[in-house]
């Protein structure tokens, strides 16, 4: 951060709310959203190898939705090692 | 049905049974620790399960036997409004993301066991712990019961009892072989039992799947011609109600209904003391989060099984008991040996669950009744001992209540289960992320949940039943059908926000908190959490 670069915090807190939570946050939301909203779905057309939309629609979402919670995971590991890292690198200074 | 017995299929199936067998008794040898005489030993498995050792037991856990009958069967009947089971299993994860690895650290810093543990620790009140043990319990019975109705479907199929001119004892005999010896591995082998058989169980689901979901399709023509059977069946007027039978979309009323149906079950999964057993047995908070992203592949089978339910009736299968439609199609389908595998996958399916749950139930009663209430001074060995008895009085419960009562009766209970382990939430999520919540006001809450639940479930009727005929009933002040189980909830909070607020301000005492805000993140290896402390220590203080 270019202001303050000096001040020396006994503690290096990182906000709890960061843009990379917020990303986490949507992941694990969105498909509440998706699938409670049963009326974007609740159609026969278009099938697929003649599976209605209904049916198929939901079937895919089981693999989008472990898609999200794969980034989510990704992103809360990467969230977290960062966080060690700095929680360390403060320790040391201090 | 009972076109005399499925002699090969009787014969793979009996072999599986006794490869099963083998392997529960020989689970008590697999990683055992030096002390075995714990909880954490016997009823959770030492903590130490891994990744997919843990990914099997939870599958195993939350795709009962039951699922597997019951979601093809409801689909069967009804279609759409069956398939509710998918967003249903799709909104578990993101919130096992969330909240598990919270409960997995605190309950590895104090030593907790059930939830209850947990809630008697957190707001210092052994009345809402025993409100949570109660329902828990409660709830798990009737699941138990579930499982052996699954059983039952099977037996039914394959021509062995179930049959309605020979006398109660042999009729029920393979049944209670079947569980007798069910009971004998888990009160020696604990919860290493079912996670060894859940490889054996899932192995053999995987593969019935797999092969029914490509096979018997090609058998009957392909989906277009399923479907379009399937469409013509839903339409045709049922005598009962005077309404088509059932659609292949929900229509603009039942979406609520729908959607209402799917976040209520999602949300009450992980309330049942089995799926907290599982979660609690592994390793560490990784574990959790990895599994929550790795379990949807389970999903993904239980839709390709609700298709099968269409199948059922393009395949002309014609049963009066919905249950038995998928084994019924199986053995229709199938030739005898492959129908004896797949009678095998659902069979064994409801061992592993059946196994859980008694174990969660037995941990719930011994922890937060036993210990709290008769004996506060129980040594880890007694505790082990009477969760080992109690294991074995909750089966023989379950058995009596498929035994004398209606199966109607065993699932109306599963379905009221659901909707009053619903109404422990509050407490155990709300408590996992705040102590605003007053812990009278959680129990105010929960009695509010439970009865209004309860009194709306009863007042429900279907053509076949005057009470407890389903759990979608009008949402007050929307009118819309809802899931009852989730009105409820949504009352619970309420009289729980508002009473804190007027406790509060009362300054009502609050109870002892034991727990501090970093046991909710200490992972594997920090302090206090690498070495396990004894089963006691949670309390011993």
């Amino acid at each position: 951060m270019p202001e303050a670069p000096e001040v020396r915090q006994p503690v290096a807190e990182p906000p709890v709310v960061t843009p990379i939570r917020v990303v986490i946050g949507l992941c694990l939301f969105a498909p509440f959203v998706a699938m409670l909203w049963v009326g974007s779905y609740a159609k026969v057309d278009p099938t697929f190898i003649g599976i209605p939309f209904f049916y198929w629609y939901q079937m895919l979402w089981v693999v989008i939705s472990t898609v999200l919670t794969m980034t989510a995971y990704q992103l809360w590991q990467r969230d977290q090692r960062a966080r060690k890292a700095a929680a360390e690198d403060g320790g040391a200074s201090a | 049905m009972n076109d005399g017995v499925n002699g090969v299929a009787l014969v793979v199936f009996i072999i599986f049974f006794l490869a099963v067998t083998v392997i529960g008794f020989m689970a008590s040898r697999w990683r055992r620790a030096e002390n075995e005489n714990s909880l954490d030993e016997w009823g959770l498995g030492g903590r130490s399960f891994g990744t997919w050792v843990t990914w099997f037991l939870l599958g195993g856990d939350l795709y009962t036997a039951y699922t597997f009958v019951a979601v093809p069967a409801a689909i069967y009947a009804a279609g759409a409004a069956g398939f509710f089971a998918v967003p249903y299993t799709i909104l578990i994860y993101p919130l096992m993301f969330v909240f598990l690895p919270r409960l997995w650290s605190v309950s590895h810093r104090h030593g907790y066991v059930t939830t209850s543990d947990f809630v008697r620790g957190r707001f210092g009140s052994k009345g809402l712990s025993l409100a949570v043990a109660v329902t828990g319990i409660l709830a798990t019975m009737p699941y138990i019961a579930l499982q052996l109705v699954g059983i039952q479907a099977v037996l039914d199929v394959m021509g062995v009892g179930g049959g309605e001119d020979t006398n109660w004892f042999v009729k029920d005999l393979p049944l209670l072989i079947a569980f007798g010896v069910l009971a004998a591995y888990t009160y020696s082998s604990g919860l290493r039992a079912p996670a060894l058989i859940a490889f054996v169980k899932d192995g053999l689901i995987y593969l019935v799947i797999a092969v029914a979901i490509i096979y018997i399709p090609i058998k009957l023509g392909g989906f277009d011609d399923i479907f379009k059977a399937a469409g013509d069946a839903f339409s045709q007027t049922s005598p009962a109600t005077g309404k088509p039978r059932g659609a292949l979309t929900p229509g603009e009323a039942s979406q609520w209904t729908y959607a209402t149906l799917a976040l209520g079950s999602a949300l009450a999964l992980f309330m049942y003391p089995h799926s907290v057993t599982a979660v609690l047995s592994s390793r560490s908070r990784d574990v959790i989060r990895r599994n929550s992203t790795i379990l949807p592949l389970y999903s993904l089978m239980l839709g390709l099984l609700g298709l099968l339910g269409f199948m059922a009736i393009a395949a002309g299968v014609k049963v009066t008991n919905g249950q038995l439609a998928i084994p019924q199609l199986f053995e229709d389908m199938f030739p005898a040996w492959f129908a004896g595998v797949a009678f095998a996958a659902i069979g064994i399916g409801a061992l592993v669950p059946a196994a859980i749950m008694s174990i969660a139930a037995a941990n719930l009663f011994t922890r937060n009744i036993y210990k709290d209430f008769l004996k506060p001074d129980a040594t880890p060995e007694q505790e082990t001992k009477v969760s080992k008895l109690v294991s074995l009085l909750v089966k023989v419960g379950a058995l009596a209540f498929v035994l004398t009562m209606d199966k109607t009766v065993a699932i109306n209970f599963q379905l009221l289960g659901g909707i009053w382990i619903l109404q422990t939430l509050p407490a155990l999520v709300g408590g996992l992320f705040t102590r605003w919540f007053h812990r009278w006001a959680l129990l105010a809450g929960w009695a509010a949940g439970m009865l209004y639940g309860t009194l709306a479930a009863y007042g429900v009727a279907s053509p076949t039943q005057k009470h407890f005929g389903g759990s979608a009933k009008e949402i007050p002040g929307i009118g819309e059908i809802g899931y009852i189980g989730l009105t409820a909830f949504i009352l619970n909070v309420v009289v729980t926000v508002a009473l804190t607020f007027v406790l509060k301000a009362l300054k009502a005492p609050e109870g002892v908190d034991e727990t501090k805000p970093s046991d909710y993140t200490a992972d594997a290896g920090d302090p206090g959490v690498a070495k396990l402390p004894p089963a006691t220590a949670g309390s011993a203080h």
